[in-house]
């Protein structure tokens, strides 16, 4: 046994729910961005899939909203302690996006309206593991929660599902993003607990 | 962080001063404590006697001073950790720490730009890091403060901000209770406000927003229609959940 805080015991433990190591449940959805919320016209917005040898696949707002949908519920766990669970989006697979995409890269660096970046090995976009989502719980996505577009990546925290996202270039090196240069994990796996660098 | 593995210490708090009837700082002292910058917070671990154990982030309220550290805490009503560091935890007491977290709110003494520091409620605490940093450094930078509140009985540090500090200029605006003689009717933060209290965009300066998150998009909006430059605006939120 460890370091014991005296007299702290917590909040009632609820067994059937299991949060990776130090995230606490939440019921709202809290927000968390390094600048102001950029707003994107939809008549200009555009999602991109660069390659390593300099190919470009572009999607309007139209062209995305007729490839097929899906619609995962997911959890998700944020690096500041936060995991919401249940969550429902609406919103079109990678594997969608990818399929007519030759490419033999393995990393990923996403960029985002607005500047962010974040990076991640191009398997953990494939797989059903990942979705450009523009619905959350029946709604359109609010600009606040990355709208009109946001990456889902739920397995990882919730800075690698980068809001207001606006292409995604693959390379054949890792790229760290905003916040993987700023000191936090580069890969990010909340059930690792990989907050920082080193963990 | 210059790829420092950050590892959990034990903090023992040194001193407590109310700030407001429910919030209040915590002086810790943590051997081995690597430094900060003004801006960064920390996180909090609590762990109970069967072991289970939650976190929480907290934003520094001091620049660095040797081991000592510097948090301001908010109670939150039905918080699971918030009540404990304000009302249970006495001087004496431990708690696990590591940090410092984060490297882009951050302000240096070194920056020359002019400084826009806008605060809603609680989110002045990093703000006030980078005022006394400012202070500690005897920088010269002019910097300018606007704190929104609800009431004065909710202000943080009002003696320390009380005091003359040549360069810095400090604006409240009060959301809900003025008081009395005050030439400001009680109301959210405008384009009014942020014109009066703080930097045309011309001077370029560097724009730190902290609060909630209905609070930081207004600001952080009406900054980008006042002409500042998106890149130039820093933003921490602080969700109505946690504690």
């Amino acid at each position: 046994m460890g370091f014991v805080s005296r007299g702290f015991r917590g909040r009632p433990r609820d067994e059937g729910v299991k949060l990776p190591p130090g995230q606490y449940l939440v019921h709202d959805f809290p927000v968390l961005s390094a600048g102001p919320t950029p707003r994107v016209p939809l008549d200009r917005w555009e999602f991109a899939i660069d390659t390593e040898d300099g190919r470009t696949h572009r999607w309007s707002w139209q062209e995305l909203m007729a490839l097929p949908s899906e619609t995962p519920t997911v959890d998700l766990h944020c690096v500041t302690k936060w995991s919401k669970l249940g969550t429902d989006w609406k919103g079109v697979s990678l594997d969608t996006l990818f399929a007519d995409v030759e490419s033999s890269a393995e990393y990923a660096l996403v960029y985002s309206y607005g500047g962010y970046t974040t990076n991640l090995p191009v398997e953990d976009l494939l797989d059903g593991k990942a979705w450009i989502v523009y619905q959350f719980d029946g709604e359109e996505l609010a600009a606040a929660h990355g709208g009109p577009a946001r990456l889902l990546v739920p397995h990882l925290y919730l800075w690698k599902s980068a809001k207001w996202v606006q292409g995604i270039r693959l390379m054949n090196e890792d790229w760290p993003g905003f916040w993987e240069t700023a000191g936090y994990h580069n890969y990010g796996d909340p059930w690792r607990e990989q907050r920082y660098q080193g963990d | 962080m210059n790829g420092r593995r950050l590892v959990w210490r034990i903090a023992r708090l040194v001193e407590i001063r109310d700030e407001t009837p429910s919030a209040r700082t915590l002086v810790l002292q943590i051997p081995g404590w690597p430094g900060h910058l003004a801006g960064q917070h920390v996180d909090v671990r609590l762990t109970a006697e069967d072991g289970y154990s939650t976190q929480r982030s907290y934003s520094i309220a001091a620049p660095a001073d040797g081991e000592r550290v510097e948090l301001t805490v908010q109670q939150v009503p039905d918080g699971e950790v918030s009540p404990y560091l304000t009302e249970e935890l006495t001087v004496g007491d431990e708690v696990e720490i590591r940090g410092p977290v984060g490297g882009w709110f951050v302000w240096r003494p070194t920056g020359t730009a002019p400084v826009l520091l806008v605060a809603g409620g609680s989110g002045i605490v990093p703000l006030m890091a980078m005022i006394r940093a400012r202070r500690q450094a005897g920088s010269r930078t002019p910097f300018r403060l606007i704190y929104s509140l609800r009431e004065p009985g909710e202000r943080y540090y009002a003696e320390e901000l009380r005091l003359p500090h040549p360069g810095l200029d400090v604006t409240y605006l009060y959301t809900r209770v003025v008081p009395d003689g005050w030439a400001r009717q009680a109301g959210r933060l405008t384009i009014a406000d942020m014109n009066t209290g703080g930097w045309p965009a011309e001077f370029g300066p560097e724009c730190f927003v902290c609060g909630p998150t209905g609070f930081v998009e207004t600001a952080s909006d009406i900054l980008l229609a006042m002409g500042h430059d998106a890149r130039a605006i820093k933003t921490e939120r602080f969700g109505p959940t946690g504690g």
